[in-house]
């Protein structure tokens, strides 16, 4: 007999999409920081500290970071449930990165607002 | 009849075809990059906090320990890069094929190998 194991209806399509549609964004910002950083390296610290004083250079990047975090979840979710077989732990391990993940941006958003 | 074909599950043995090995590289240059997240914030925060910790923060990436770290999370990240792109394409049922599919993942090594090396030596 076949055990079906339930999950939530679109679970898996929900993070599987989420995914995706973070790869993009932090595609399009890495090609974006790469163009900057040919075109005009910042050599010293008052001009790289201009670049990030920009309020959208700002918010590219922490929606970049913040894409990095939701992604991470989505791969680091998956790496434990092929490899943490034991319910418990697999349950643990998700909260510890979870909430390292939910850390890290509120530390991204210090970093960033403060410049 | 006895089938003599090699059936062992012996990590060291098993030869992986090339898009297996991309593959799996996806997977582990991702946890990579996952657990070095808070030292890389680490450095982005020294970098932008203040003179005094930009001094610090090039000190430390010109630490060649740092910095063959920073050049294996290059890698890490640009693999992940490449080989995302790959499966982006093959969601879209581009380059699905065997061939094309052989392909596609000697060139995602390649690839990532080269940048690598070209941003190392330019970012430095």
């Amino acid at each position: 007999m076949v055990k079906r194991v339930i999950v939530g209806a679109h679970y898996g399509l929900r993070g599987w999409l989420l995914q995706r549609m973070t790869a993009v964004v932090m595609a399009v910002y890495t090609l974006l920081m790469l163009a900057i950083l040919l075109v005009s390296p910042p050599r010293h610290y008052l001009a790289w500290k201009t670049l990030f004083a920009n309020q959208a250079m700002k918010l590219a990047t922490f929606l970049f970071l913040v894409s990095i975090f939701a992604h991470a979840w989505v791969g680091m979710r998956d790496i434990l449930m092929d490899y943490i077989k034991p319910m418990g732990w697999r349950l643990a391990l998700q909260a510890v990165v979870g909430l390292a993940l939910v850390a890290y941006a509120g530390w991204a958003l210090q970093i960033l607002w403060s410049v | 009849m006895t089938k003599t074909r090699p059936k062992h599950l012996d990590l060291t043995k098993i030869r992986l075809p090339l898009p297996a090995l991309v593959s799996i590289l996806h997977r582990i240059s991702g946890f990579g990059l996952f657990l070095f997240l808070p030292f890389l914030l680490y450095l982005l925060h020294s970098s932008l906090a203040s003179p005094d910790s930009y001094v610090r923060y090039r000190a430390a990436i010109d630490n060649p320990f740092v910095m063959l770290i920073l050049l294996g999370l290059l890698w890490a990240y640009l693999h992940h890069f490449c080989a995302g792109i790959r499966f982006l394409l093959l969601d879209v049922h581009l380059g699905t094929d065997l061939q094309a599919a052989r392909h596609s993942s000697r060139l995602v090594l390649a690839v990532s190998l080269v940048l690598t090396l070209i941003l190392g030596v330019f970012l430095w």
